[in-house]
């Protein structure tokens, strides 16, 4: 089944509530590697979106919630993680357009915009030890599911699935880029915190989608 | 750019006391110049705010164009977005200098407080890349002979009488005159439009100067620079 702003909605609670739940996670793997604010920002960005939601006139769709995400992300978070999470969802309501409704290839289409965003606005190629580094293989994973037929659900369960697992691979990696990349060889060995996050929101968006197929 | 105004500055920063110093810092040597200050987060944290630097922008600008300069990444990435938001007609005239903040901010003050246009301003915060290196060769006037025959140069000697020699607002005054001419004018070697450069130069008072130029139009220009410094740049 297709994905409309119950979903949308859905999500954004769903990952306010995660990233609140992984707080103290997030600000732990920054402290390690950068400047330990990444958790605080997150939850300060994700909080301020959920009472605008209530506000959300009638008629909305996916894409305005996308929106009010970005801009309210924009303005909260202190971080890069602002700019950069901020500029994913600008593009991913652009894709999604004035659409009431988003199938598997509309998804995949979603989250490729996101992806090209965070690239244009921070430069992090793949390897770089970045948010990109869940970003990529969720969108490759992603697009595969659409070209599969898949539902909108199993294209979002394909791109939590892919950026968990890209998460997990950039323990090893050296930073390239952002307040990581100052401490060189000592960021191997840990989690970057913006692919984690990544991962946990896009884990969000699928578990919304699994609700709402469930529905 | 129709703008009557002068190019204004807004300098990023995450912390609001870095950014608030550097509006101070830069103020001695551009007194009336717009210079903003969009340090850190709405809360006062550390960190940067959209609605800060996009609210700096637009007090800086006058309709001349506004120089960005930013210290971390995620200062670039908050300006960068700011930018976005912005209507095209004002984006046309904004720039994100690729400049360190303290030494691009202050040399594109000085800049600005001038009257140049916006690619001048951003030009004299990018002449800022590199100041260090720039350092070491403050002082060696390779390069500044080279073209110009011996006949074609024009250069005059002077002994710096004022307290603070060529530091801050002499400097600044130094270069700002250097500015208005066309020809490449020395310091000892040194380019008399880059106030990083004089300044690093490191010139106190009772030092002896080289003032020079290898253009054969240079000696006005020369001449100038030259009285500036014997008057002790209207110090006592």
């Amino acid at each position: 089944m297709a994905l409309d702003i119950t979903w949308a909605v859905d999500w954004v609670r769903r990952s306010a509530a995660v990233i609140s739940e992984h707080r103290v996670e997030l600000l732990t793997l920054d402290r390690e590697i950068g400047d330990g604010d990444h958790g605080e920002n997150m939850d300060r960005g994700f909080q301020a979106v959920l009472p605008k939601l209530d506000d959300l006139p009638a008629g909305s769709t996916p894409g305005d919630v996308l929106k009010l995400v970005a801009t309210t992300l924009i303005s909260t978070v202190g971080g890069a993680a602002g700019p950069l999470y901020g500029t994913a969802y600008l593009k991913g309501a652009v894709a999604a357009g004035p659409a009431t409704s988003l199938d598997g290839a509309a998804i995949a289409a979603l989250l490729a915009a996101a992806r090209d965003g965070i690239v244009t606005r921070g430069k992090a190629e793949p390897g770089d030890k970045t948010m990109i580094d869940a970003w990529t293989p969720a969108v490759d994973a992603a697009e595969a599911a659409a070209n599969d037929g898949g539902s909108a659900a199993d294209v979002l369960a394909a791109a939590a699935d892919a950026a968990r697992s890209g998460a997990e691979a950039t323990e090893p990696l050296v930073a390239r880029k952002g307040r990581a990349s100052y401490l060189g060889e000592r960021s191997a060995g840990h989690r970057d915190p913006g692919a984690q996050s990544t991962a946990l929101l896009l884990q969000a968006a699928a578990d919304a989608a699994n609700a709402a197929a469930g529905a | 750019m129709g703008g009557s105004g002068k190019v204004g500055l807004v300098f990023v920063s995450h912390s609001s006391r870095i950014a608030e110093g550097l509006v101070e810092l830069a103020r001695q040597m551009a007194p009336t110049a717009t210079l903003v200050a969009a340090g850190g987060t709405d809360d006062g944290r550390i960190g940067t705010s959209f609605d800060r630097v996009s609210g700096a922008i637009a007090e800086a600008d006058a309709g001349s164009g506004v120089v960005v300069l930013c210290d971390l990444g995620s200062a670039i990435l908050t300006a960068e977005t700011a930018l976005d938001f912005l209507d095209d007609e004002v984006r046309a005239r904004v720039r994100i200098a690729d400049a360190p903040l303290v030494e691009g901010g202050v040399a594109a003050a000085v800049s600005a407080e001038g009257g140049d246009d916006l690619d001048h301003v951003l030009g004299a915060a990018e002449s800022a890349r590199g100041a260090a290196s720039e350092i070491s060769d403050a002082g060696t006037p390779a390069g500044t002979t080279a073209g110009g025959s011996e006949t074609s140069r024009h250069s005059r000697t002077v002994t710096l009488i004022n307290a603070d020699g060529l530091h801050a607002r002499p400097a600044a005054e130094l270069v700002k005159l250097a500015s208005t001419f066309p020809q490449r004018v020395t310091v000892n070697g040194t380019d008399a439009k880059s106030l990083l450069a004089i300044m690093s130069l490191g010139l106190t008072k009772g030092a002896t100067v080289e003032i020079a130029s290898d253009d054969p139009e240079g000696a006005q220009a020369v001449d100038a620079l030259a009285a500036l410094a014997e008057s002790g740049f209207g110090e006592a």
